[in-house]
């Protein structure tokens, strides 16, 4: 891929790249550090992973309780399948990998294994969407729409780092199958600074606004509360509901902000296709509210590699490109928005990412 | 025998000649049964069920420990059906064993039956998974036995594949956990019946060698005429007393054993068996017992 910026390149930083901005509050591996909480309460909770536990911040439970981690090597067929065993003889794991392996390689596992059984299978996702630059093999651009038709499993998608500390007893405490969007390593910490409480099936408004609202869900939402304040600047008062648990999707929630004369506009990391965009414009038809909505998401395609700043801005995701497109739309007639170009970046690129 | 942590016994009491019979007494009534569930549908996985019923009768006979009356209780036995086509063999054992009453069989594949033509572990009494898609069972036996092990519990978990299986490559991603984790608490069993949904395995997608495969992956693996039940009794107890590594017993088996009629039929995967043949089929089976 080119890029016309006259400045250094950015790099990919391969897998280890963060999301988080440059000084941004961050706390370190959340996931991990939440699991052993809970595990120190929880004599059944055990982890597992397949071949990846380091990189998925799993390596800090199985540090702490290594007679309770089973590694299973690079087969997520095998760590799905035996997930299972171990929740029918009444264990509750959380078996890590990333994203696209769980759904794309061991769905048939996770289906049939975990949720028609209804076991208390935690299944724990890293690299959602576009939170890395190596390409598509690990970009899970899609994991919503393959999951969100799975009967009896909770999709979650958390914000930050509150959001995962919160959700992790939640996942224990459900009684059938979850799955877990991860962010990992440095995960940034905001939600801390709002009066909230991860719920899970809950959605949050986390701000009110009378011109726009912001739909969001998993890091979004925290590109959602930038883009916000951003806009208050320009006198454009923003509301920001945040929508963690993609399934059961909180509908009443979605009606009672959507039915507004307001801009409706979701966000998610993840495509176009089946997510949060598409949750929230069903929800809205089915119950006969005619409200238009804007979808910011990644578009139906396989996504590029490099740097996640640069990826994020050219496929609209960053703070700059949400702020661009809520402008757009509201400066334009309605149902005629100008076009954004995918590829044409409105704003400067965010700045470098720091690393895990 | 109550204990979680109490380690396994001999599984049958009586010398080898007499469990040996019992078992022969109750893979005729295995038989019998899925004759009569076969009839109902008028076609279906019968000669796999023939084929595979002197392993369910030892299994179930003579091997596995299980409360009927009770097919949650902790200590017992898993016993997990990778094959969810086989199910039909599995309810006429089932029956026999007492966790399925036998006038139930007569549902088979009929609306609202709990006996589904592949079980569903949430509804069919006795069946630990939901079958239907292979490939499956042997990761899931790998973590109940994982799970079991780590809870103390003594209880074994046997999974029946079979050779068509052996094409799933998540079958061999959990040949290599069980082996890697050590899980002596797991028997495979494997039914080489060397006929897949296409045809002969051998033609399809050739699986042997079988027993060098599983012992190149690390597993105790015997290979015994399926058919035959005092080899069978030998190598399951066998394999009950080995240690430090999971056991397979890859078992030969033919396609409508039992049933000459049936036996001799070209081999189809899914057989088509005509209303006046189900008698026939009957007493062939009880001229066999009795010759």
């Amino acid at each position: 891929m080119t890029s016309t910026t006259p400045k250094k390149r950015l790099t990919t930083s391969a897998m280890i790249a963060s999301f988080a901005d440059p000084g941004q509050r961050t706390t370190s591996a959340p996931f991990g550090h939440a699991l052993n909480r809970l595990a120190e309460q929880r004599p059944e909770i055990v982890g597992l992973s397949a071949d990846l536990a380091k990189y998925t911040d799993m390596h800090v439970f199985r540090d702490a309780h290594p007679d309770r981690f089973f590694q299973m090597g690079m087969a997520e067929q095998s760590l799905l399948g035996t997930a299972a065993g171990m929740a029918e003889v009444g264990l509750v794991p959380f078996a890590s990998t990333y994203s696209v392996f769980a759904t794309r390689r061991a769905y048939d596992f996770l289906c049939l294994d975990i949720a028609e059984p209804n076991l208390n299978v935690n299944v724990v996702g890293a690299l959602p969407g576009l939170t890395t630059g190596y390409g598509p093999s690990h970009q899970a651009t899609e994991d919503l729409a393959i999951l969100r038709g799975c009967p009896n499993l909770t999709i979650v998608d958390p914000c930050d780092s509150v959001d995962i500390e919160q959700a992790v007893p939640a996942l224990a405490d459900a009684p059938g199958p979850t799955y877990l969007r991860l962010l990992r390593g440095a995960v940034p910490t905001v939600l801390d600074e709002y009066d909230y409480r991860f719920e899970l099936g809950k959605a949050a408004e986390l701000r009110t606004g009378r011109d726009v609202v912001l739909i969001s869900t998993g890091l979004m939402t925290m590109r959602a509360l930038q883009a916000a304040a951003r806009l208050e600047a320009d006198h454009v008062d923003v509301a920001v509901l945040h929508v963690p648990t993609i399934k059961p999707l909180d509908t009443e929630a979605i009606l009672r902000g959507a039915r507004t004369d307001r801009l409706v506009v979701t966000l998610e990391n993840h495509t176009v296709v089946g997510g949060l965009a598409e949750s929230v414009a069903s929800t809205l038809a089915f119950a006969g509210v005619g409200t238009r909505v804007v979808p910011i998401a990644l578009p139906d395609e396989f996504l590029a590699a490099g740097a996640l700043p640069t990826l994020h801005d050219r496929y609209g995701l960053s703070t700059d490109a949400v702020v661009a497109r809520v402008r757009d739309e509201l400066s334009g007639p309605a149902g005629h928005r100008p076009p954004t170009s995918p590829h044409v970046a409105a704003a400067p690129a965010d700045p470098a990412p720091a690393t895990a | 025998m109550t204990s979680l942590t109490t380690p396994q016994a001999a599984p049958a009491a009586g010398d080898r000649a007499e469990r040996i019979e019992r078992i022969r007494q109750a893979a005729y009534r295995i038989r019998r049964n899925a004759l009569d569930m076969g009839e109902v549908q008028g076609q279906g996985y019968i000669g796999q069920a023939l084929g595979v019923a002197d392993v369910l009768a030892a299994v179930y006979t003579d091997q596995l420990r299980y409360r009927p009356e009770d097919p949650h209780w902790p200590a017992r036995d898993r016993f997990l059906l990778s094959i969810g086509h086989y199910a039909i063999a599995l309810y006429a054992a089932l029956a026999e064993a007492g966790t399925i009453p036998a006038e139930e069989l007569e549902t088979y594949g009929s609306d609202d039956s709990r006996l589904p033509m592949s079980a569903m572990a949430s509804y069919t009494p006795g069946v630990e998974i939901s079958g239907g898609s292979l490939g499956h069972g042997l990761a899931v036996a790998a973590g109940m036995a994982i799970g079991l092990r780590h809870q103390g519990n003594g209880a074994r978990v046997y999974n029946l594949l079979s050779d068509g299986e052996l094409d799933e490559g998540s079958t061999w991603e959990a040949a290599l956990a069980c082996a890697h984790h050590g899980l002596d608490n797991v028997t495979a069993i494997v039914d080489v019946n060397a006929l897949q949904a296409d045809g002969p395995t051998a033609g399809v997608l050739r699986t042997e060698p079988v027993t060098d495969k599983w012992r190149a992956f690390g597993w105790h693996a015997l290979r015994v005429d399926g058919n035959d039940v005092a080899a069978l009794v030998d190598a399951l107890d066998e394999l009950r007393a080995h240690r430090g590594s999971p056991g397979v017993l890859v078992c030969d088996t033919r396609i409508g054993r039992g049933v000459p009629l049936l036996e001799g039929r070209e081999k189809a995967h899914f057989m088509r068996v005509e209303e006046h043949e189900w008698q026939i089929a009957r007493d062939q089976l009880q001229e066999g017992t009795t010759r």
